[in-house]
């Protein structure tokens, strides 16, 4: 049996005071795209940067392919890193940049040079060898870095929040290019990012971490469509959270559900809602017409306001504005309700 | 009415810049180029051996006296001095900026570098003269040898030509001692300031690609911050080529350059030959400073 890329046996760090990691456990398999996802202060980079050596972990133990790797020094670990802000040696040339894991090596400058440019046309930068790192955009130091990090064939690919300087028709080319890259080195990525966008459309599982602790573990779908926690449903995508006596009625029990906004139709009040849907009645609060989709702010009977949102298939922008202040009814299927813990 | 005064500023830029500007360059330009062209003129007199008079033609026979045998030596001996002053103060400072700039907490950093800084807030005439104390004979150093036993090696070191002498307050390693000890901040700040300007995550990638800290200090620190380096050892260098005080106080016989030239202009009245030995570091340190500007030297000030 296969050890996983990356274990953690009850990690934490602590920086005084402040429980920076707090006893996390994480498996990540080898070849597997994974994401730390969560709002900045919740502990991902730290575990990013224990896992690359910078940062030792107070208590608990971290294995590379079962390894134990928690007190090893980063130049002894299988494991390379994209930094945030590339950090490219300016005084060196695209080239030496590239070639340093090899150089440190002492691996021989023609072998540095064969492999330099094989990892240039990985990233689609040929020709750039001998440029400065200053005379390049914010977009191929990224891929330059990438290259870096890349040319040593680490076991373990980490990069933290690499996208996050580039404009945004940057970001999502380089989001898709990135997994094609992964797909063909075939080596485990681990992606820190506080973009749940991102983290959705690039991940293969997703870690949810919020205050130094890991709250959910999962696939894309799984974390959107079964958030595990009030948390989770609000940071990643928008929810409609249900509690006390409105949950009450639907579900039986007060525990707070969360539904997420396309889910739910919006009919007029005279349509019967089909055997296994929910439903209930309200007033369209406010509507925001959005091109695309239009989102109607419902407030339901017992007080709660649930978003909805619906595309725009048929009705245009006066149609919809016209809703405003009508009375609907809300339903959607029993499936799409998930049952918060605390 | 002030707001008349200020409109017609507004209208005519150039004489808000001359008034700002004006004062500080009559200063530079009066006093302070002013005095190094008297020094360059008088440079090409010469003083007549019989009279001692001054005589104010153009000549080159000043020069040439330069280059004899005792002031030949002279200056080898004063290069070699600030040369070696460099490179120690260099191999001192390092470390120190480098944990100042990276390792200490800010709290502590700030203490450093007052710490660093204190020296220079008393008067630098007063520090040598306490240096006098502590290496003289009876002085602290010597009880503090004598206290090791090592008195032997004191003795040794002493008893070599051309860098012992009587004791540590009479000899070319007391002098060496006290150069250091005076121009050691001059070569801390800027190393410090370079290393200050070098991203923390630049030393994390060198480690993450497999670089050992020595190998990560070679390509990595030392390349970055070398300019610091260099702008600490045109203070440290400089500084050591003109000074007087030092040689005076804790030297013996042997002459340094500037206290050849404060005899020459002083006891020996022959202000061409003072002239023409102070035009010696001046072109020395041109050529200094034309090299450093090439290592990118001056963006580190």
């Amino acid at each position: 049996m296969n050890a996983p890329a990356i274990r953690f046996e009850k990690v934490s760090r602590y920086f005084g005071d402040v429980k920076a990691v707090d006893h996390a456990d994480l498996e990540i398999g080898d070849g597997e795209f994974f994401s730390m996802l969560g709002p900045s202060g919740s502990g991902k980079t730290t575990c990013l940067r224990m896992i690359a050596g910078f940062d030792r972990p107070t208590s608990g133990h971290i294995y590379l392919y079962g390894q134990e790797v928690s007190d090893l020094p980063p130049y002894e670990r299988d494991v390379n890193t994209v930094f945030q802000d590339y950090a490219l040696f300016p005084h060196m040339t695209i080239e030496n940049n590239i070639a340093y894991g090899l150089m440190v090596k002492g691996i021989s400058k023609a072998e540095r040079m064969k492999q330099v440019d094989d990892m240039l046309d990985l990233v689609r930068l040929p020709g750039f060898g001998y440029r400065k790192p200053s005379q390049l955009s914010g977009g191929q130091r990224q891929r330059v870095a990438l290259a870096r990090a890349l040319i040593n064939h680490p076991k373990v690919l980490l990069l933290d929040e690499p996208l996050g300087a580039l404009d945004l028709k940057l970001r999502q080319q380089m989001q898709v290019e990135l997994k094609a890259i992964q797909k063909r080195v075939g080596i485990t990525f681990i992606f820190v990012t506080h973009d749940q966008e991102e983290a959705l459309t690039m991940s293969d599982r997703i870690a949810v971490f919020n205050e130094g602790k890991i709250i959910q573990v999962g696939t894309p779908a799984e974390i959107y469509e079964r958030p595990a926690s009030p948390f989770v449903a609000g940071f990643v995508g928008t929810s409609n959270l249900v509690s006390g006596e409105v949950a009450k009625r639907i579900t039986g029990s007060e525990q707070t559900f969360s539904v997420r906004p396309e889910k739910i139709h919006l009919t007029s009040i005279s349509e019967a809602p089909a055997g296994d849907m929910i439903s209930m009645d309200g007033t369209v609060r406010d509507v925001v017409y959005l091109g695309l989709f239009t989102r109607y702010l419902v407030e339901v009977e017992g007080g709660t306001d649930l978003v909805v949102v619906e595309q725009n298939l048929k009705t245009t922008s006066m149609d919809v504005l016209s809703a405003k202040g009508q009375k609907v009814r809300l339903s959607w299927h029993k499936d799409h309700i998930s049952r918060l813990g605390v | 009415m002030l707001a008349r005064v200020s409109t017609y500023f507004y209208r005519h830029p150039l004489l808000v810049l001359f008034l700002l500007l004006g004062p500080p360059l009559i200063y530079m330009v009066v006093v302070y180029l002013g005095a190094l062209f008297s020094l360059l003129f008088n440079s090409f007199y010469r003083i007549d051996d019989f009279t001692g008079l001054i005589i104010r033609e153009f000549t080159l026979l000043t020069y040439v006296q330069i280059f004899n045998p005792a002031n030949r030596e002279i200056f080898f001996r004063t290069a070699a001095m600030a040369g070696v002053v460099t490179l120690v103060s260099a191999l001192i400072a390092f470390p120190l900026a480098y944990y100042i700039a990276k390792f200490a907490s800010p709290r502590y950093k700030t203490w450093f570098l007052i710490g660093v800084t204190i020296p220079l807030w008393s008067s630098y005439l007063v520090r040598v003269y306490a240096w006098k104390l502590i290496l003289a004979k009876e002085g602290i150093l010597s009880w503090f040898i004598n206290l090791l036993s090592l008195d032997g090696a004191l003795e040794w070191l002493l008893s070599i030509e051309s860098i012992g002498g009587s004791s540590l307050a009479l000899s070319p390693i007391g002098m060496f001692i006290v150069f250091v000890y005076i121009w050691l901040p001059y070569m801390i700040i800027p190393i410090q300031t370079a290393l200050e300007r070098v991203p923390g995550s630049l030393l994390e990638a060198s480690s993450d690609l497999g670089a050992r800290p020595l190998q990560t200090f070679r390509t990595v620190i030392l390349p970055l911050s070398f300019p610091g380096v260099v702008a600490g050892s045109i203070f440290t260098f400089s500084l050591t080529l003109g000074d007087f005080i030092i040689p005076l106080v804790l030297g013996n016989s042997k002459f340094f350059v500037g206290q050849a030239v404060y005899s020459y202009q002083g006891t020996g009245g022959n202000i061409p030959l003072a002239a023409a030995m102070t035009m010696w570091p001046v072109v020395i340190m041109v050529i200094y400073l034309l090299a450093a500007r090439k290592f990118g030297a001056f963006d580190a000030l």
